[in-house]
């Protein structure tokens, strides 16, 4: 275990690992993938009830232990600041006086559109000032360009979420010295200011490559919900996210291009 | 009266309130947030806000997401 919590807005967690609850082919696997990951906090997004046909009346929150897990909700399909602000404040409606903590935080994801799913940086720079304002604790999905990951913390974002990749490629982190800078720069003289990597893991090795880095933590939904065998993943996710953090926190040797002897050179028979 | 729930008409009594929207379609209120007219309404105000023919109702809950 690391010894260190992560703490986001009002939120002391003590794993590293956010997960998504969307793509599962039912809930009871989504359940148990969660119970697996060891995630403490889980996404949800805000949707129109379905007025006929309702699935049988049941709800993703009757799958979700209020007292087990914080709910963040997302903005997920939102292109543009009013869109995100409008469904912030009804996923907060719905937590306020729920029984289920996360009505005070929202991850803001303002899309740029439907076939990269990046983030457009100006409706999401326009919708976190809204909501910073509101009083959310805003935990922002962005790209991993260093000056407007800055403008993003400047802005008063509880958290800042660079992508690793495209949403749901499963490319992992493309490219490592983009989150290497950011984490510099946004955590020069703030070394508890998070920063998670949201987007494109696909695999566990992505996973502790990003928190080699240095982040704080991972978000992730298809790498897991998408597998063949989904809990396994789910348990593969957890570890790695403790590993990566471990070995970051332990200091890995530098890259060289020559060989060291591990065995000692004296005392060889043949010499 | 005439109303629009979720882009979808509904016909209902005149004054019906938002519970009786939500009493026609089965959804529980702790799992539901509403919004009259663009307005969000607070859960305590379902009952005693009467609703007129136009209005239009946006009724959402969680769905899984990443």
């Amino acid at each position: 275990m690391t010894s260190t919590h992560l703490k986001i807005g009002p939120y002391e967690l003590q794993s590293r690992l956010i997960v998504g609850t969307g793509k599962y082919s039912s809930l009871e696997l989504m359940q148990q993938c969660h119970q697996e990951s060891g995630a403490e906090v889980v996404t949800v997004a805000v949707r129109r009830e379905r007025l006929v046909d309702k699935n049988s009346g049941r709800n993703i929150l009757d799958f979700i232990d209020p007292k087990k897990y914080i709910l963040l909700p997302n903005t997920a399909g939102c292109f543009n600041a009013q869109e995100v602000v409008r469904v912030a404040k009804l996923g907060r409606e719905m937590l306020t006086g729920s029984g289920y903590r996360g009505a005070d935080w929202v991850k803001l994801e303002c899309l740029g559109d439907t076939k990269t799913l990046l983030p457009e940086p100006v409706g999401t720079l326009e919708a976190l000032k809204i909501l910073v304002q509101d009083g959310f604790q805003v935990l922002v999905y962005c790209s991993d360009d260093v000056m407007l990951c800055k403008r993003i913390k400047e802005s008063g974002a509880a958290a800042v979420m660079p992508a690793g990749s495209p949403i749901g490629s499963g490319q992992g982190v493309l490219n490592p010295n983009a989150i290497r800078i950011i984490l510099e720069q946004l955590k020069e003289n703030d070394p508890a200011y998070p920063v998670i990597v949201d987007a494109g893991v696909g695999t566990a090795s992505d996973v502790a490559a990003a928190m080699e880095l240095g982040v704080d933590g991972v978000l992730l939904n298809t790498a897991i919900a998408g597998a063949t065998d989904p809990v396994k993943m789910a348990r593969a996710m957890m570890l790695a996210t403790e590993s990566g953090r471990l070995a970051y926190q332990a200091g890995r040797i530098p890259r060289k291009l020559y060989a060291t002897a591990s065995s000692p050179w004296e005392g060889r028979i043949n010499a | 009266m005439e109303l629009c729930v979720n882009g979808e008409k509904l016909l209902l009594p005149d004054g019906a309130t938002i519970q009786a929207v939500l009493d026609h379609f089965k959804l529980q209120p702790v799992r539901v947030a509403v919004e009259l007219n663009r307005d969000i309404v607070p859960k305590k105000a379902y009952s005693n806000t009467s609703l007129k023919s136009g209005d239009t109702l946006e009724i959402v809950t969680f769905v899984g997401g990443g």
